[in-house]
């Protein structure tokens, strides 16, 4: 068990107080680092799309998880982001520029469709942001002189100052400097005023207010900082997939992208990035599956949403705190090893301690 | 000591849907002073505060802060007149820590930008350090040290109460409203709520507004007590007059026979 003694109030600010902690981030960071030596191409590949997951996930988490206002449509944001970008792209106009002009847009159309949520709650704001996400769909089917409507876009290829990157490893590179850039942001958001404001919406409007919290602005900025978030996986996004059609940024992806934030553990970042390994990883689990169960049940349609649905179900019953919520809890087992009962996270504990353990 | 405002709140009436929470109230909350609001359950008295924070409006009337109409300002800009509240069923940001509450109470004097938090720049870094600096004073002045870093749904009642007291106090309000701020508490804790709101009063200068139950309380710390039922005003007075007032007698158990 470490104890932890704090000499300045930097230390209340820093991110990574503990020495495991630190190891554990750096670790992680090198094999992320060290991963295009080791991996093929396939499997980077796929890591670079967890990776534009984890930017997809922390965006949805900034609004849904840590400011409390519900999205069914954020697929919306990730396809204005796609879209923005291929299309600038096409037009000739720079990678850098590019993917700033695909954010800003994202992000002021979050900020316009915030306005109209700001004053919404619960069931209406579910509703409503699914019928963005719709409408957004709608958009990129029907408006086919800029989008190619239906038949969809070619994605032109990956080009850094001039520099063209081709190679699976340095597409892997730009996600993986953007995923941290992002995580970094967020993380640092939530150490500062403006996100310390998001999560006083979510838990009293009625407090924040009365503390000086503007909460419809409140609401306004946390859907402008999710939607450019989201914008920037939907720019990445599209060097993946080269070619992006309407139906890839419709309910469906909205969905996943809302399951990935609650199997992950609503309100923190680090869920964020535990769902999106998990829904990166649950389709190439499910392509060994298939292989080995019976072919009557491997090749049914609509195994995967199935299963989805069903680890849903099962997350939400069993551990409402996502795959964050066992890791801390695993890891308060170590720390404070053999201290741990069964009763350590439940909510009444501090009833229970003495005031000399404190 | 005192910032030298005063609270008129004049003719202020409230209708929902044809029930008259509150009408025709008017009264004056001196600089420096404490003064109480009493009556029975559903008088009126939450819904006061409530109008005076602005997160109802009111049919009619008026309330000013020293020379300002706070019927002009939104909800949020309040505490920027210098008025702080607490509400009567806790309202804490459960999941957050004390530490983090208490600095959202800093919202009101700190400034937000999204951009330059996502960066973290060194000004955010130092706008950061410097209002932790006026946190820990309050943390200090209530003596909440050991639950700094505990979430709030991990602390027990009592607690919660001086948490959200020490919340409202981190605005440095010079006007604070206190929605029983002894309810729920037992009498030696209702003892410390006492002593508190003495050094509230005395060191920080503060106006203190409190609706609340516990006449002994009221007695000990009140300087004038208004007492409503049924939304009207029945008198006011210092807490002996009040305690002596026919009426109020009335309102609370019933007309003598």
């Amino acid at each position: 068990m470490q104890f932890l003694f704090k000499t300045h109030y930097n230390d209340d600010i820093r991110f990574l107080a503990k020495t495991g902690e630190k190891v554990r981030v750096a670790i992680v960071i090198a094999l992320l680092l060290l991963a295009p030596f080791v991996l093929q191409d396939y499997y980077l590949a796929e890591l670079g799309l967890l990776l534009v997951y984890v930017i997809a996930g922390v965006g949805l988490m900034i609004l849904t998880g840590h400011t409390g206002q519900v999205s069914f449509g954020h697929a919306g944001f990730l396809g204005i982001g796609a879209y923005c970008h291929s299309v600038l792209m096409t037009q000739g106009v720079p990678f850098t520029l590019s993917v700033i002009a695909s954010v800003t847009l994202a992000g002021l159309v979050g900020m316009a469709v915030g306005r109209s949520a700001s004053k919404m709650h619960g069931f209406y704001l579910a509703i409503a942001t699914l019928a963005f996400g719709i409408l957004i769909e709608t958009v990129f089917g029907e408006w086919a002189s800029v989008t190619g409507g239906h038949a969809g876009l070619a994605v032109p290829g990956l080009e850094v100052f001039g520099v063209a990157l081709n190679e699976t490893w340095q597409q892997y590179l730009v996600d993986l400097a953007l995923a941290l850039l992002v995580v970094w942001g967020a993380a640092n958001l939530f150490r500062s005023p403006t996100g310390r404001s998001f999560v006083a919406v979510r838990d009293s409007e009625l407090s924040a207010r009365s503390l000086g919290v503007n909460v419809e602005w409140v609401k306004i900025q946390a859907f402008g900082v999710s939607a450019a978030i989201t914008g920037l996986a939907g720019a990445l996004l599209a060097h993946h997939l080269t070619y992006i059609a309407p139906d890839v940024f419709g309910v469906l992806e909205s969905l996943k992208l809302l399951l990935m934030i609650v199997v992950g553990g609503l309100g923190s970042i680090l869920g964020a990035i535990f769902g999106a390994i998990f829904v990166s990883l649950l389709p190439i689990a499910l392509s060994f599956l298939k292989d080995v169960l019976p072919p009557a049940i491997g090749q049914q349609a609509g195994i995967e949403p199935g299963l989805f649905g069903l680890i849903i179900v099962l997350v939400l019953v069993f551990e409402p705190l996502g795959i964050n919520g066992r890791w801390q809890k695993l890891r308060y087992y170590f720390e404070t090893f053999p201290y741990y009962r069964k009763s350590s996270f439940v909510r009444q504990k501090a009833y229970l301690k003495t005031e000399r353990m404190r | 000591m005192s910032s030298g405002k005063r609270l008129s709140v004049r003719n202020l009436s409230i209708e929902f849907g044809g029930v008259h929470a509150v009408e025709d109230v008017s009264f004056d909350v001196e600089p420096g002073e404490v003064f109480a609001i009493i009556g029975p359950n559903g008088a009126g008295k939450s819904t006061i505060f409530n109008l005076i924070s602005r997160l109802y409006e009111p049919t009619t009337g008026s309330i000013h802060y020293g020379d300002q109409d706070l019927l002009k300002l939104p909800a949020h800009r309040i505490v920027d007149a210098g008025i702080g509240r607490t509400f009567q069923n806790i309202e804490l940001f459960e999941q957050a820590t004390v530490l983090q509450n208490l600095l959202v109470g800093r919202h009101s004097h700190m400034r937000a930008n999204p951009i330059s938090n996502f960066l973290f720049t060194r000004s955010v870094r130092n706008s950061e350090l410097e209002h932790r600096r006026k946190v820990e004073d309050i943390i200090d002045l209530m003596e909440i040290e050991q639950y700094r870093d505990e979430r709030i749904a991990d602390l027990p009642y009592g607690a919660r109460k001086n948490v959200e007291l020490a919340r409202a106090l981190c605005a440095e309000p010079s006007l604070l409203l206190l929605d029983e701020p002894a309810s729920g508490l037992n009498n030696e804790e209702t003892d410390d709520v006492s002593f508190w709101l003495e050094d509230i009063k005395h060191d920080l200068g503060v106006t203190l507004v409190m609706v609340e139950h516990d006449m002994n309380l009221v007695g000990q710390v009140a300087d004038r007590v208004m007492a409503i039922n049924d939304g009207k005003l029945i008198a006011i007075g210092t807490p002996e007059e009040i305690r002596e007032n026919r009426q109020v007698q009335e309102a609370y158990l019933g007309v003598a026979a």
